[in-house]
Formats: C-alpha cells, sequence, structure tokens
C-alpha cells in the first residue's frame, strides 16, 4: 500500500476505524482532539460503527468507557492533559475492574500555567494506575501500537486499560508519510472482543465493583499488578505476528545503535527521533554513543534494559516530566533498575510545556555540558 | 402481566436485592429498592452511585443482588449507564447478546451522588437522551459519612456539617429543587414519589421504564440515624412529608404535570418537623419564626406546583 501523508492524529483515527471499535465516549481536549474528530467523521460516513458518546467530561468519557467494556462492548477513547487528570479517580478504578479500555493519550503538559504543548507529566501523573503505557516515537508507531492495543488489552491475562501515548503536536499533528494496514487484515489481527463476565449477560448476574475491606483489598491490588506485568508478555507475543503483518516489529525498547556505546541516552517518545539523529551524526565523527528508546513505560522492561544496558558506562536518562523535590520518573525508574550495575547515571528534565529539544542540545547533553534543567532560562534557579 | 401481579410475583420469588445485607433496621432504601426492581418486567442491570445502598449490600466476597450490579465511583453513576446503554444498542445490532429482549438500566443513587457531586454526570446523561431509569434515594444528606448536609438537606436542619448551636439554626438555605432541574432536561418522565407510598410509586416506575428516553424518579427514603427517629415510624414520618406537602408525589410526563396524590387536608408542617431529632431545636418558642419560614415556603412551593398542574390541565 501506498504510504497516505498523515498526522498522528489521523493515523490513530484510521487505526480505530479499522479496528471498528462498539463504543467510544469522546470529550474534546487539545491536542487529541484530531483524533475523536476524525473518528467521527467516520462513523458519519458510515466508515466506522460505533455508539459514539458525546459525554460532558473526561470523568465521564472513562466513566462511560469503563460501562461499556465491562458490559462487554469494545471501548476505545481518547485524552489529554488536563483531562487525563479529571479522569484520574476512574482510570484507577478502571484497571481495578480489569476494563480493556483502549485510549490514545496525545502528551500535554498539566497545568499550572495552562499551556497545550507536549510534556509527559500527564502520563506520570496516573503512573501507578495500573494501566499499560505505550509511547510512540512518530506517527506510524502511534498507529502501530493503536492496532497493538486491543490484543494487549483484551488478552484474558491483562484485561486492562492500555494507552498509547503519542507526542502532543509533535506526533498528533505533524503530518508525516504513515503505512497504514489493509482494512482487513486490521480486522483480522484484532478478531472480536468477547469478555467472559458481561455485565449484560443477565443469566449470570455478576456483582461487579463491591465494596473490599482489608480482609481483600490487597488480593484485588496484587493480581492487578501481576496482570500489568503480564501485558510485557502479550506484547512480546504479538511482535511476530505483527512483523509478518507489516513488516515493522515492536518490542518494549528499541535499542539504537548500543553496540560498543559507552554513553547512552534513554528516552520516551518523540524524542528519541531527535536523539537517533544525534546519535548518528557523533557516530560518524567517532563518539561511541546510543539511545535506548523505552516503548512500555508500564510495564517496565527492567531485566531487558538492565541487560541491555549492563557494559555502558554512562547511561543519560532524559525526562519530560518532573517531580520537584526528588528524582524524575524515567531517572527514578533507570537507578531502580541499574541499581548495583557499574554504570553512571545522569538526568536530565526537558521539553516542559512543549520547549523543543534541539539537536545541539542532545550534543551537550552527551557530551556532560547540559545543565540539570536543559534549555530552561535563568539557570541556576534563583531561590 | 399486570403491574400488580408483576409485582407479587417478584416479591414471592427470588429477591433482586436479598436479605442479609447490612442496611440499618428502618432504613428506607431497600423498601425503594426492591418495589422499584419488583415493578419492572424485564431482565435488568442495576448501575449504583458509592454510597450507603453499595457498601452495605456488596461487602466482597459477600453480595445481596441476585441481578447484574455495577459500582464505579460516587460522581458518575449516570456516565456508567450511558456506556452500558450503548454497549447494549452496539451489541444488539451485531447480535452478540443472548437474548433480543431490551435490558433495563436502573440506576440508583444517594442525594449526594445525585444533587451534589453526581449532578454533572446526570445531566449529561439526561441531555443524551439514553434509555436509562435514576432512581434517586434521596433521604436528605450525606448518611453514608455520617449525616453531612447536603444540597438535598432541607432548610433548618441539623446535620453534623450544620449542627444546630447557640449560634446556628442548623442549614441556613433552602434544598434545591432536583425534581425540576431533571424536568428542565426535556426527558420523557419525571417524577417524585416516597418510599412509602408503594402503589404510586410502583406506578411511577411502570411509567419511567417504559419510557422512550431518560427518565427520573426523586423518592424520600427515610434515614432513621440520620434524621432521628425511632425506626419503627418510617412510615408514619415518610407519610408526614407527603401529607405536610413538604414532599409532594407528583409526575411530569412528556413535560406535562400531574398531581399523583393530594392529603384533604394538608397537615401542619409541625407533624413533619416534630417526628424527627434533626429538626427538635425548632419546636421551641424562640424558633417560631423558623417554623412559620418553613410552612410559608412549603405553602408557595405547593402553589407554585398547583400552577403548573393546573396550566397542563385539559381546557374546559
Amino acid at each position: 500500500m501506498t504510504p497516505l501523508l498523515l498526522t498522528g492524529g489521523e493515523a490513530v483515527a484510521h487505526a480505530m476505524r479499522q479496528i471498528d471499535p462498539d463504543v467510544v465516549p469522546v470529550y474534546p481536549i487539545t491536542p487529541q482532539t484530531p483524533i475523536i474528530q476524525g473518528f467521527a467523521k467516520f462513523v458519519a460516513d458510515g466508515r466506522a460503527h460505533a455508539e459514539l458518546v458525546n459525554v460532558e467530561s473526561e470523568h465521564s468519557a472513562m466513566s462511560a468507557a469503563i460501562g461499556s467494556a465491562l458490559a462487554g462492548a469494545r471501548t476505545m477513547t481518547a485524552t489529554s492533559s488536563q483531562g487525563l487528570a479529571l479522569m484520574a479517580e476512574v482510570v484507577y478504578i478502571a484497571a481495578s475492574m480489569r476494563a480493556p479500555i483502549v485510549m490514545a493519550l496525545g502528551n500535554r503538559a498539566l497545568s499550572g500555567p495552562i499551556n497545550i504543548h507536549c510534556d509527559h507529566s500527564d502520563s506520570m501523573l496516573i503512573r501507578d494506575s495500573g494501566v499499560v503505557q505505550l509511547f510512540a516515537e512518530n506517527a506510524q508507531e502511534a498507529y502501530d501500537l493503536t492496532v497493538l492495543a486491543p490484543r494487549v488489552a483484551e488478552h484474558p491475562d491483562v484485561l486492562l486499560p492500555v494507552l498509547v501515548c503519542l507526542d502532543g503536536f509533535t506526533i498528533t499533528h505533524s503530518a508525516e508519510p504513515v503505512q497504514l494496514l489493509a482494512d482487513g487484515d486490521v480486522a483480522a489481527f484484532v478478531g472480536t472482543y468477547t469478555l467472559a463476565h458481561r455485565v449484560l449477560d443477565v443469566a449470570h448476574p455478576a456483582t461487579q465493583g463491591p465494596f473490599a475491606m482489608p480482609d481483600y483489598y490487597y488480593e484485588f491490588r496484587r493480581q492487578q499488578s501481576a496482570a500489568v506485568e503480564a501485558a510485557g508478555r502479550v506484547l512480546d507475543g504479538l511482535a511476530d505476528g505483527f512483523e509478518r503483518l507489516s513488516g515493522r516489529r515492536y518490542g518494549p525498547v528499541e535499542a539504537y545503535r548500543l553496540d560498543g556505546a559507552e554513553r547512552v541516552i534513554v528516552a520516551l517518545g518523540s524524542t528519541a527521533g531527535t536523539v537517533k539523529d544525534v546519535v548518528d551524526e557523533l557516530r560518524e565523527e567517532g563518539e561511541a554513543v546510543g539511545v535506548l528508546k523505552i516503548v512500555s513505560y508500564r510495564p517496565f522492561p527492567s531485566e531487558l534494559v538492565r541487560g541491555l544496558l549492563a557494559d555502558i558506562a554512562s547511561v543519560i536518562v532524559l525526562d519530560r516530566a518532573d517531580s520537584p523535590g526528588g528524582a524524575a520518573p524515567l531517572q527514578a525508574e533507570l537507578a531502580a533498575t541499574l541499581y548495583g550495575s557499574a554504570a553512571e547515571l545522569h538526568g536530565h528534565v526537558y521539553g516542559l510545556g512543549g520547549r523543543d529539544l534541539h539537536p545541539r542540545d542532545v550534543r551537550e547533553i552527551f557530551a556532560q555540558h547540559a545543565p540539570r534543567y536543559v534549555s530552561v532560562r535563568g539557570e541556576p534557579c534563583p531561590v | 402481566m399486570s403491574r400488580l401481579k408483576t409485582l407479587v410475583r417478584h416479591q414471592n420469588g427470588v429477591q433482586p436485592l436479598r436479605g442479609g445485607h447490612s442496611l440499618c433496621q428502618g432504613c428506607g432504601i431497600p423498601m425503594v429498592v426492591r418495589t422499584v426492581l419488583s415493578t419492572i418486567d424485564r431482565p435488568t442491570v442495576v448501575v449504583n452511585a458509592t454510597g450507603c445502598l453499595e457498601v452495605a449490600t456488596t461487602r466482597y466476597p459477600t453480595t445481596a443482588w441476585t441481578v447484574p450490579w455495577l459500582h464505579v465511583a460516587f460522581e458518575n453513576a449516570a456516565a456508567v449507564a450511558s456506556g452500558v446503554e450503548c454497549a447494549q444498542r452496539a451489541l444488539r445490532r451485531r447480535h452478540a447478546l443472548p437474548s433480543e429482549e431490551e435490558v433495563a438500566v436502573v440506576v440508583f443513587a444517594g442525594d449526594g451522588g445525585t444533587y451534589d457531586i453526581g449532578l454533572q454526570a446526570l445531566s449529561g446523561a439526561l441531555e443524551r437522551g439514553h434509555r436509562f431509569l435514576f432512581v434517586c434515594y434521596d433521604n436528605e444528606a450525606y448518611m453514608n459519612t455520617g449525616i453531612q448536609r447536603s444540597g438535598a438537606t432541607p432548610f433548618a436542619a441539623s446535620t453534623t456539617t450544620s449542627p444546630a448551636g447557640l449560634e446556628s439554626f442548623g442549614k441556613a438555605q433552602r434544598r434545591k429543587d432536583m425534581t425540576a432541574i431533571a424536568v428542565a432536561h426535556h426527558v420523557p418522565y419525571v417524577a417524585q414519589a416516597a418510599a412509602v407510598h408503594w402503589h404510586d410509586l410502583s406506578r411511577k416506575v411502570e411509567l419511567a421504564a417504559t419510557a422512550d428516553g431518560p427518565a427520573f424518579l426523586n423518592v424520600l427514603t427515610d434515614c432513621p440515624l440520620g434524621w432521628g427517629h425511632e425506626p419503627r415510624l418510617s412510615a408514619r414520618v415518610l407519610n408526614a412529608a407527603v401529607n405536610t406537602l413538604f414532599w409532594p408525589l407528583y409526575e411530569v410526563l412528556d413535560g406535562g404535570y400531574r398531581l399523583t396524590y393530594i392529603p384533604e387536608p394538608p397537615e401542619p408542617i409541625e407533624s413533619w418537623l416534630g417526628l424527627q431529632a434533626r429538626f427538635a431545636h425548632l419546636l421551641t418558642d424562640e424558633n417560631r419564626a423558623l417554623v412559620e419560614e418553613i410552612q410559608r415556603q412549603v405553602n408557595a412551593d405547593w402553589d407554585e406546583l398547583v400552577a403548573r398542574c393546573s396550566a397542563d390541565a385539559p381546557a374546559g
């Protein structure tokens, strides 16, 4: 198939059209809106067949999604930033109720100040909610991961919400060539959604969402934790089939030029693409550098990352989110993962609120000349 | 099958909400739930907001429910029901449900989950026109957390967050008219009922459950603990609410108002206030003016309601 020139948002809308979910609760927020608009148009034109529910808030979007998914309908939605913050309460409950909802997250900075551009603070806000989070580097990956997501979410060992995270504007609004799969191939790949305990199966009534006290709550949470871990194995298991279908392979990480590398940047999302370009240039210049892109942030593939970075002298973690007063989230993850290894660990916060990370910044970072907070005015910050 | 036969059949069969739950003695909630669910003559899914009913009937690994039951959170029951209703439509379209019979979607929420924290989700769901029945069991305060005042708490009632004291006569504001708010959404059926008037409630449920769109029932439900009356007096207290015109029974069918019960003659408001400890501080000489004020409010609300009903009455 000829590639199409699509923004990431349009590409995700196409993936949704091809998956053809039963129910899609929607509420607008920049920068994910192109996704739900694109999908709404597909429904209006009869190219997708979902019940589109124009709810009155993101809180209700996720709430309706839980009702719909547990009733037995394949359910998808999308959000960003404040929308995710508003629905955070129910994102936790969706995971706990094991509702296999697929949600595109157009990553955007959290207020305040209010801002519409990319960072990962929204993803990090729900880090511990028990949902799966997969990060795309570009529009193609956003599309591919959306096609993969229902298979992960709906696997009987998983049954969890899966978020496909795509950087706001950088991916959602930038047009790139995207290779779509054939409609029939996507339909066959995702199959039909079936759930063992459907609320609408009145012949087999179940009580879902009960009150669990200290005698049982902990068991619910432990099983949820095991399900998130299982999502990693399910994703691994899908790699061959998806590669046969598309020629593209997805794992929990992408190791880029780690062979013989001494300094490696670890990053999420579109920034990995920028770093790859700089790595190519620096390799030309004889420097032993590489990049490890994390695709599956939750579950975090600790063992794999530890193995890949075992012989790296210097690991540099780029966080597009801050944790004021503590280690930034990805850096903390790497510190735990690499504990006891010989690697030096460095961490930088960058790109908050959509501040661009230029190739020259990446060079500075590799050269260890960059401050902890990259490209911010007025460093060191007056106390 | 006739409504009364359905009621009897369900009451003699497996109860949708069985015994063994931990709701208080004298609590009106099970009476409301059983009357509602026993009236509906088709399979039903219950969506429950967080509150007394949810906590007292589903302590894991036990459940008092024999129908499919779903609880997600406090403020979102109407949104969850929206999702279930849309799922039903989508699954029916692709013939993915075992039976062709439409499943009724019924929400139960307290006044907190309806008037206050649940108002936005309810408003959205009413506006979108989902086919579902939202039943508010209105016991006029946050009873599950220990009798805190809500938007449904009546003027001058003493609660744990609007206590009567030397400088306070209880809640300083009037309750909001949630039934009127529901009517303003132009939904096919809205009604106000009381737990103790089971025949009236059951008739309203039948109309609500067959409405082509959202239906809202606001059901006054006693709370012996929060209202401060003996459990054995539930029926007497709820009857007093109706007979003093504090809680008129009426319905709004496709926008047309109709009274469904007219107490003749209405009792003075003291008959309602005097039965409950939450109003005990009002029945003193120095608070006489407050009681008169409550009586004035009740009379004015009644006159306004009667005017709406007459305006809708057929000419001639």
